[in-house]
């Protein structure tokens, strides 16, 4: 017997998580999603919705709202927090790892909402990964700038050419056992306490 | 990315001179015992706090590893979830937990109750202006008087047509929404119809204040003074002058935990009333205060909470000062006892106001959820007796109900009827109210 399609919403203050997950659920062949970016006026939406699911990001304070949205309204059912199947400890760490909490109606079968909450996860940590890896990036081509600072201060300091004054730094950090970068900052730091 | 901050015992500060030095954790064959406890930032998980900063888990041989969380319904739920052994949880949390109440009831427990107060009412200084016209306030008048301010300015409103007021409290079961509607209907005010209830995180209440997106709060310290010290709020009543007596937070643990770990679930209650007895001191309230404003912790102005912890209230704007005693109590008078009675004036309030059916199986569930033998094995004859668990509520001088009612737990039908203003016959709560 086909399902209907699931309806699904989707809370979450940061617009481009959001957006991650909506893509991953809509790829997984869900059309019912709708994404919200603040609780203000969500009771209206659920009404209007009768959503089936409800993601919320774990650290939105907003949740003790729901609560008392649904403690107030009774019109989404009878909203369970989390899962429905309360010993999968490894799903429910792996949600909470990843920061996110979800609500669903009682009722729905636990194989129908499980894939639902495992493409959440997963994306919220592809969110994360994202996240870090466009740290990396910035720290990446900050050290690559103080390299190229530190170069040019050994190649003026000392009259290197810029392969030596880079092998100089290589092999300096090697010795010390140290990042090449670490080995950068010192020279700037150090050039800029001598030279004034 | 992770809000929830994790915090080692390891870094616990050493107590001063004169107190009683922790010793080092000798128990023998048994090792360290380490307790997960999930808190929300405020001042009444000072004893929480305490116990983990200033060695008294650790005389008992437990590390407690402190996890800040951002909402009760994560508390609950990374509890349910055995995420954490223990949490610091608003009082009626248990109860609603065992009535079933709420988006994930599991069963839970508290053996242990961290103290009374904190909490007060703020008003925006502008809705205060308009009682102060109305009532002829002279801003040192009593909780009552100031309900039926407010009362008075909402009939008028009504009146001339203008939208209700909305008021934040923090989560459904919670102290703070029985107390803002114990007060609010005292003065004549029906919580349901009258004004419009909605969660607000105690951390944005001010700012929703300054914002006008609220007229007003109930909440924990420190944030009713936060506000007051902003400009954008009055106070205008405090648990005391509700009732002294309520139950704020307690620690909750899950009935499975408990009856598996009795060792563990003992000696941290033996270490958190130690603590709470610290707690209480006078000479050690600025350690507490310096403790609790770290970033790990509650993260507010270190002067802010000293003041708090003793009492010491600026009121208003206008910098008028009103000291409240024994505004927190942590370990006096069996603060810390988790009385049944409570639990049941608790349920008690959940009838008045809707949440749940008077039931037979409603009083045992909600009597389940207050763990006084548990107390009473750990601390043996530093308990009270039995015959005390089920006791007269607000009869006592110095304990009474700002309206003067008496909760007499054997005849709870009778209480909740005689109260004027209840939710006998709800209306239907608009969707654009929340």
């Amino acid at each position: 017997m086909p399902h209907r399609d699931l309806t699904i919403l989707v809370i979450d203050e940061n617009a481009i998580r959001a957006s991650i997950i909506e893509e991953g659920l809509r790829e997984a062949g869900h059309g019912n999603v709708t994404v919200i970016h603040e609780v203000h006026g969500v009771a209206r939406i659920i009404e209007t919705l009768q959503p089936d699911v409800i993601v919320i990001d774990i650290e939105n304070p907003n949740r003790d709202m729901m609560e008392h949205l649904f403690q107030l309204t009774r019109t989404v059912g009878r909203p369970i927090a989390m899962f429905v199947d309360r010993s999968d400890t490894a799903s429910i760490e792996a949600a909470v790892e990843a920061g996110v909490s979800a609500y669903v109606i009682d009722g729905l079968k636990k194989e129908r909402v499980k894939p639902i909450l495992d493409m959440a996860v997963s994306r919220f940590n592809a969110f994360s990964r994202l996240q870090r890896e466009l740290a990396d990036a910035k720290s990446a081509l900050e050290e690559r700038k103080l390299v190229e600072r530190a170069k040019g201060i050994l190649m003026k300091m000392r009259g290197l050419s810029e392969e030596e004054a880079f092998t100089l730094l290589r092999q300096t950090a090697m010795n010390e056992k140290k990042k090449i970068s670490e080995i950068a900052q010192s020279v700037v730091t150090a050039a800029g306490l001598l030279i004034r | 990315m992770n809000a929830l901050t994790n915090i080692d015992e390891s870094k616990a500060r050493k107590l001063s001179a004169g107190d009683a030095l922790p010793a080092p954790a000798i128990v023998v064959g048994e090792g360290s015992r380490t307790v997960r406890a999930g808190f929300i930032p405020l001042v009444d998980a000072a004893v929480l706090i305490a116990a983990a900063e200033f060695g008294f888990a650790q005389k008992e041989g437990i590390t407690l590893d402190l996890v800040k969380d951002v909402s009760w319904a994560n508390v609950r739920d990374r509890l349910a979830f055995r995420q954490f052994d223990v949490a610091h949880m608003l009082s009626p949390m248990p109860v609603a937990a065992m009535l079933g109440l709420g988006s994930n009831p599991s069963p839970t427990i508290t053996p242990f109750s961290l103290g009374r107060g904190g909490n007060a009412i703020t008003l925006s200084t502008r809705l205060y202006a308009e009682m102060q016209e109305e009532g002829n306030l002279v801003a040192s008048e009593g909780a009552l008087a100031s309900a039926e301010a407010l009362a008075a300015v909402i009939r008028r409103a009504q009146a001339a047509g203008r939208p209700r007021l909305t008021l934040g409290v923090t989560y459904p079961f919670s102290s703070h929404n029985y107390e803002f509607r114990y007060w609010l209907a005292a003065g004549g005010v029906d919580p349901d119809r009258d004004v419009k209830l909605i969660v607000v995180p105690p951390p944005m209440t001010s700012d929703a204040l300054a914002a006008g997106a609220i007229d007003g709060f109930c909440v924990g310290a420190p944030w009713n003074m936060v506000a007051s010290e902003r400009g954008v709020g009055r106070i205008v009543a405090t648990k005391q002058d509700i009732w002294p007596s309520a139950p704020e937070k307690v620690i909750g643990m899950r009935p499975d935990w408990a009856d598996a770990n009795p060792e563990t679930v003992s000696r941290l209650i033996v270490a958190l009333e130690a603590a709470a007895r610290w707690c209480d001191a006078a000479e050690n309230r600025t350690a507490l205060a310096e403790v609790l404003a770290d970033q790990r912790y509650v993260a507010a102005p270190v002067d802010i909470l000293r003041r708090v912890l003793a009492g010491e209230f600026t009121v208003d704007p206008e910098g008028n000062q009103r000291v409240v005693d024994d505004y927190f109590v942590f370990h006096a008078g069996f603060a810390n006892f988790p009385r049944p009675s409570q639990a049941l004036w608790i349920y008690s309030q959940m009838v008045r106001w809707g949440q749940a059916a008077l039931s037979a199986g409603g009083l045992e569930a909600s009597i389940s959820a207050y763990r006084p033998d548990l107390y009473r094995r750990a601390l043996g004859s530093g308990a009270p007796p039995a015959e005390a668990d089920i006791a007269i509520e607000g009869a006592m001088p110095g304990d009474r109900f700002m309206d003067g009612h008496v909760f007499d737990p054997e005849h709870i039908r009778d209480y909740v009827d005689a109260f004027p203003v209840k939710a006998t016959n709800l209306p239907h709560t608009s969707l654009d109210d929340i």
